[in-house]
């Protein structure tokens, strides 16, 4: 193994960075606190106490940064191709939408594992058309992912909403009707402590997908070509690789990633698909990426920062106006972005005009 | 002599965080002599010349211009003091005419506006008087290379330099405009100018300097009068060892085999022209080394990227042995037994920021894959074989390729396209900004291929690396051959009309 | 890297630093035997100028006159919504709001799981079962609904007395069950008053996206104005603001929804029907303060002031003492039963 000697090494200077961020967040944060008046002291206490400090509290935390763990992977995988991949809301939503309309066409009597696997199938399919279109677009006229993944977004969530508020949806309400098939259980159904908090099954499907992306991008022939194409698409093609065809994989699995976001809400949570549940989780994702290094385990623990934030944030908001915690984000988000190389080179990129 | 130094330096320090690029490093140039100012890349040669024009301070150490202390001064008070710098890369205006170019920050003025006229008098005037002949009125847009250049070192004697640093003048110029250059320094020099140039060529520093000093890893070691050296003198102190120049060209000629690369009638469009490479026709034989000589940007590197399968061709075809390379994409053409060493190793032939034994497997990533997943074990046993054979340093094979050396970073593409089953090879300014040490062992390298029976196809812009290779040389200009010749039949007074488009012959 | 580390310690250093200071009057709110209310809006609900900001206050209303206690929860996204009336309830409030229609599921299921804590939903939706019958809410919570189509019903006749071109027209948001509901009052309210008035009725689109779409309102409108209208009555969000952008231009009427939109063009508005969600709100809260708070369903209509149009200082000028009188005529026909307002179309 080459890497394992220093990976302490790397881990410290990858980590460095965010928590430099973490610490200017904390500090604004107290400041923001004490201008409204507040004892930072006691909202930090109820920020840890609502969200690692009791079962219900770490469910949410759980819940939340399983979906942002999928966006997250979706937009690390693409830069680390190279691409900004802006279209995970669109995707993430495609992809619960694809899952809830398996649901719904299953029998009920369809056994759990076979209806489950099918749903989370169609998330991942429904994710990863919807990422396909910008990547082909990209390899086949080079039209700016950016451009094309934003206004994709736009195209994305108003058909779905249409759809849904037009073909599918229980009269007075966003949502489709109830699954038939292929609910997940909830974490509660084991431990009964975590009752009422919305984490469950599609965890462990996510957990799978994070161990699988590792994977692949860094022990296998798909992970090195597609790196070098992210660092540099000149020497990527120089080793006979095809950087437009990686290009459009990169976004069909990063598309699919966030598509499977979608059954954590639609098989996990709620049993329905309802408008607007992506709620700006594939936005999020980019902030998650950044922060997480494109790595899938510093995505993980980005996740798991962003929605411990999130879960926080309303814990505490009875004191503080929810306002705070977005200011957090945005905090964290500038001071890591600015210093990812990713970013840096994107940027200077687009300064030459490629 | 009694006489006072021009420039004296002594003792500077010069650090960049960790990178100590000046320390003990000095200088001592009497007034009147053109100076060289030698070293391997990363020396210190461009830091020290830097601290002198102004643009840097040193941590410690003296300066001294004229006998006058003036340690850690500015840009202008250098200029205001005679000092100018004559860039590398050419800081002109290029939709300014030549005149206006010249005189841009010390405009002649008449009734508070630009005098055009008595611009373009004094331009002419002080053109006459140095021999640097430009065309006063012509746009910078519209000149050669070498006309460009006349233009900067114009622009720095308007600003009354009597004291000139020139850092690697000749990288851009074909031979012809290379004499030209030293005469117009050497007329400087005898009009009572000092000149101090910057090169890593040691041609050049027997031609036109009087005296030497060498810097290596930021110090100076040497000083020596060029009448009483040799260039295997200068490249020792350079490398700290004995170094073998080049032997000469070879006389003894050779058994070659059957054409090994055949390239018909091929034309390749550019970035900016329609045919770059403008219906080009050669045959490469095994055990040869055909040297491609050139300026650059006449086409060699879109020849070069086609027949590497990175660059569309417009029409004519390539071939290898009876296959097509035209209907074979680039790893097809690895596999069919072409290796290359790309021009450019930051861009193409190296990723940076993977590790060395990543970067020994570029582009034969499927070899080292089993079922789609990386075989580490095999990769790691290869960087280690890799590493051994070709003395790669440092020999950690997990650290970037960022953090090595210019020539260490060429080993590893060498190594790595040695390491195929090939029978040609493309090697593209296989040497550039590499240390003579390296150098030499480049050129080992090249010739160990030929022997072996590979035909090598060797694209570089130093003529004379050309010249020392090659056992067949073309000369391209304007994206054709104009000529291609057995070595014997060269010489740079031979070449250089070819180059510069003075003269052609059907190839 | 060090330099990073230094920043790090010294960041670190004036966070603990921070952990100490406690400013006067920083206090958690403690429960004690007032009454303890929490609510949720809707994303990105508070400041609409509308119902969220109605609900907020009626709160503000209830800790003035009644001394509650009153916590607020802005959700950031949509499993917010569900996680903030939890929060709430496990905190042991007394009663918890949800604003919005949005919120019914949620309500539904934890009313069930909280037995001992009341619940309240603004504009929740009740559901029908297989036979058409009302599914009854559970015995804590309390759908608090207004009767929308009685006040757009009054403000139907507003706008035939008033606009005297015998046309009058109608701008929906999303074409839906809910906006139906104005539009079947408004277009009943116009008739009844004069029997051969035309309704011109148009929807800005069929997704939620309708309500947010002032182009199109605008666009809408001005064709209406140019067919013969004199006055739109719209029930449409934001989109709304592109019909009064419209009357402003061709010197018309609109009539505003929800809460009294005179602002969004002085002058041009002829009225607004309200919803009194705030009385709603106080009524729900006042209610649990003096233990006689019970689950079901709450119609406001007019009745119960919990809808309503616009007359006062600003817009008096527009409306002539006789159509004043005869739209309060027609309330009392309404309150009294004698006129029946169809709530579809």
């Amino acid at each position: 193994m080459s890497s394992r000697a220093s990976w302490r090494e790397t881990f410290a200077e990858e980590a460095i960075a965010p928590l430099v961020a973490l610490g200017i967040a904390l500090v604004v944060g107290d400041l923001l606190i004490l201008a409204y008046g507040q004892a930072p002291g006691d909202v930090w206490r109820t920020l840890v106490e609502g969200t690692w400090g009791n079962a219900y509290g770490f469910g949410q935390v759980l819940y939340k940064a399983t979906t942002l763990t999928c966006t997250g992977l979706a937009v690390a995988l693409s830069l680390r191709a190279g691409l900004f991949n802006i279209g995970a809301e669109g995707q993430l939503a495609m992809g619960g939408l694809a899952a809830a309309l398996v649901g719904l066409a299953l029998p009920a009597s369809t056994p759990l594992a076979i209806a489950a696997a099918l749903a989370t199938f169609a998330a991942l399919v429904g994710g990863g058309a919807v990422g396909a279109v910008p990547g082909w677009l990209k390899s086949r006229f080079g039209a700016h992912e950016v451009i094309v993944t934003i206004m994709l977004n736009f195209i994305v969530l108003a058909l779905l909403n249409w759809f849904v508020s037009a073909r599918l949806h229980v009269p007075e309400t966003l949502h489709t009707p109830s699954i038939r098939a292929g609910a997940l259980p909830r974490i509660a159904e084991w431990f009964s402590a975590f009752h009422g908090s919305a984490a469950n099954a599609s965890l462990f499907l996510v957990a799978v997908a994070v161990a699988v992306v590792s994977w692949a991008l860094f022990r296998t022939r798909a992970g090195y070509e597609l790196r070098a194409v992210g660092l540099q698409p000149d020497a990527a093609e120089y080793a006979g690789v095809k950087v437009g065809r990686v290009w459009t994989r990169a976004m069909i699995v990063g598309g699919a990633l966030a598509g499977l976001g979608g059954i954590n809400f639609v098989l996990g949570y709620k049993g329905y698909y309802e408008d607007g549940f992506s709620g700006g989780a594939g936005f999020l994702g980019i902030a998650v990426a950044l922060v997480g290094r494109n790595h899938p385990v510093g995505v993980v623990l980005a996740a798991l920062f962003f929605a411990t934030l999130s879960q926080g944030g309303l814990a505490i908001n009875a004191t503080v106006p929810k306002q705070m915690v977005e200011v957090l984000q945005g905090v964290v988000i500038l001071a890591v972005a600015a210093s990812v190389p990713e970013v840096r080179r994107i940027l200077r990129q687009s300064v030459r005009g490629r | 002599m009694s006489t006072m130094p021009a420039v004296r330096i002594t003792a500077v320090e010069k650090r960049f965080g960790a990178v100590r690029a000046n320390q003990g490093a000095a200088l001592e140039v009497m007034p009147g002599e053109i100076h060289a100012l030698v070293g391997e890349n990363g020396a210190g040669k461009s830091t020290l010349m830097k601290i002198l024009s102004g643009m840097l301070r040193p941590d410690a150490g003296t300066i001294e211009v004229g006998g006058r202390d003036v340690t850690g001064w500015s840009t202008a008070q250098a200029i205001a003091a005679g000092v100018g710098m004559v860039h590398q890369h050419f800081m002109l205006v290029p939709t300014l005419t030549v005149a206006e170019n010249v005189v841009l920050g010390r405009e002649p003025v008449s009734v508070g506006t630009f005098d055009g006229a008595r611009a373009r008098l004094e331009v002419e005037e002080l053109s006459a008087q140095s021999g640097l002949v430009v065309p006063a009125d012509r746009l910078v847009a519209d000149l050669s290379v070498g006309e460009a250049q006349r233009v900067e070192i114009l622009k720095t004697l308007y600003r009354g330099a009597r004291i000139l640093l020139l850092d690697e003048p000749t990288a851009v110029l074909s031979p012809p405009e290379v004499a030209e250059l030293w005469k117009v320094l050497r007329r400087l020099r005898d009009g009572g100018a000092t000149i101090i140039l910057i090169t890593h060529k040691l041609d050049e520093v027997m031609a036109v300097t009087d005296r030497i000093t060498v810097m290596r890893q930021g110090a100076t070691v040497e000083r020596m009068a060029t009448r009483s050296t040799t260039p295997e003198g200068i490249a020792k102190a350079m490398v700290g060892r004995d170094i073998a120049l080049g032997g000469g060209p070879r006389t003894e000629t050779r058994a070659v085999g059957a054409p090994a690369l055949i390239v018909r009638d091929l034309a390749v469009a550019g970035a900016r022209v329609a045919r770059a490479v403008d219906g080009i026709s050669f045959e490469l034989r095994a055990g040869e080394i055909l040297g491609i000589a050139g300026v650059e940007g006449n086409g060699q590197t879109e020849l070069l990227d086609a027949i590497a399968g990175l660059r569309r061709t417009s029409s004519g075809s390539i071939r290898i042995g009876d296959r097509d390379l035209l209907a074979l994409d680039v790893r097809g053409r690895g596999l069919a037994g072409l290796s290359h060493i790309p021009e450019d190793r930051h861009k193409r032939g190296l990723i940076l920021d993977y590790s060395i034994a990543d970067n020994l497997i570029l582009g034969q990533q499927h070899a080292f894959t089993r079922n789609g997943v990386l075989d580490r074990a095999a990769i790691d046993a290869h960087a280690a074989d890799r590493i051994a054979a070709f003395d790669i340093r440092p020999t950690d094979a997990t650290l970037p390729a960022r953090a090595l050396s210019g020539g260490n970073q060429q080993k590893i593409v060498i190594a790595r396209e040695m390491a195929r089953d090939f029978s040609v090879l493309l090697a593209a300014q296989p040497t550039r900004g590499v240390d003579v040490g390296a150098i030499e062992f480049i050129h080992a390298q090249l010739r160990a291929a030929r022997d072996a029976g590979k035909a090598v196809l060797l694209v570089s812009a130093e003529l004379r690396e050309v010249l020392e290779l090659s056992d067949r040389v073309a000369v391209m200009y304007g994206g054709r051959i104009v000529t291609i010749r057995e070595r014997h039949a060269c010489s740079e007074e031979i070449l250089g009309p070819f180059m510069t488009g003075a003269a052609r012959e059907a190839a | 890297m060090r330099k990073l580390l230094a920043l790090l310690g010294v960041l670190l250093a004036i966070h603990v630093a921070f952990l100490f200071v406690r400013p006067a009057g920083a206090a958690l709110p403690a429960t004690a035997d007032a009454v303890d209310v929490g609510i949720v809006f809707d994303l990105g609900g508070r400041g609409d100028k509308s119902f969220n900001d109605g609900a907020y206050l009626g709160a503000e209303r209830a800790m003035r006159e009644l001394g509650a206690r009153v916590r607020f929860v802005e959700p950031g996204e949509g499993s917010d919504r569900e996680a903030g009336l939890r929060l709430l309830a496990a905190e042991g409030m007394d009663l918890v709001i949800g604003v919005g229609f949005i919120f019914t599921d949620d309500l539904s299921q934890l009313a069930l799981e909280y037995p001992n804590v009341a619940f309240a939903g603004v504009d929740f939706a009740v559901g029908v079962d297989s036979t058409g019958a009302v599914i009854q809410p559970p015995k804590n919570l309390a759908a608090l609904k207004f009767r929308e189509e009685q006040g757009s019903f009054l403000v139907g006749a507003l706008a035939a007395l008033v606009g005297g071109s015998k046309k009058v027209g109608f701008v929906g948001g999303m074409d839906s069950p809910l906006i139906h509901k104005f539009e079947a009052g408004y277009r009943a309210g116009a008739m009844h008053v004069c029997p051969d008035c035309e309704v011109i009725a148009q929807y800005a689109g069929v997704t939620p996206e309708a309500f947010r779409n002032p182009g199109r309102g605008k666009e809408l409108a001005l064709s209406q104005f140019q067919s013969g209208v004199n006055v739109i009555y719209h029930a449409s969000g934001s989109t709304g603001l592109g019909v009064f952008e419209a009357a402003r231009t061709l010197k018309k009427l609109g009539i505003g929804v929800d809460a009294d939109q005179y602002n969004e063009a002085p002058g041009y508005v002829l009225s607004s029907m309200v919803k009194g969600v705030d009385a709603a709100v106080f009524d729900a809260i006042k209610r649990v303060k003096e233990q006689r708070f019970v689950g079901g369903i709450y119609q406001f209509g007019l009745a119960e002031n919990g809808v309503g149009y616009v007359y006062d200082a600003r817009n008096k000028a527009l409306i002539p003492d006789s159509v004043r009188t005869r739209l309060e005529a027609l309330r009392a026909e309404i309150i009294a039963g004698r006129i029946t307002v169809p709530s579809t179309r």
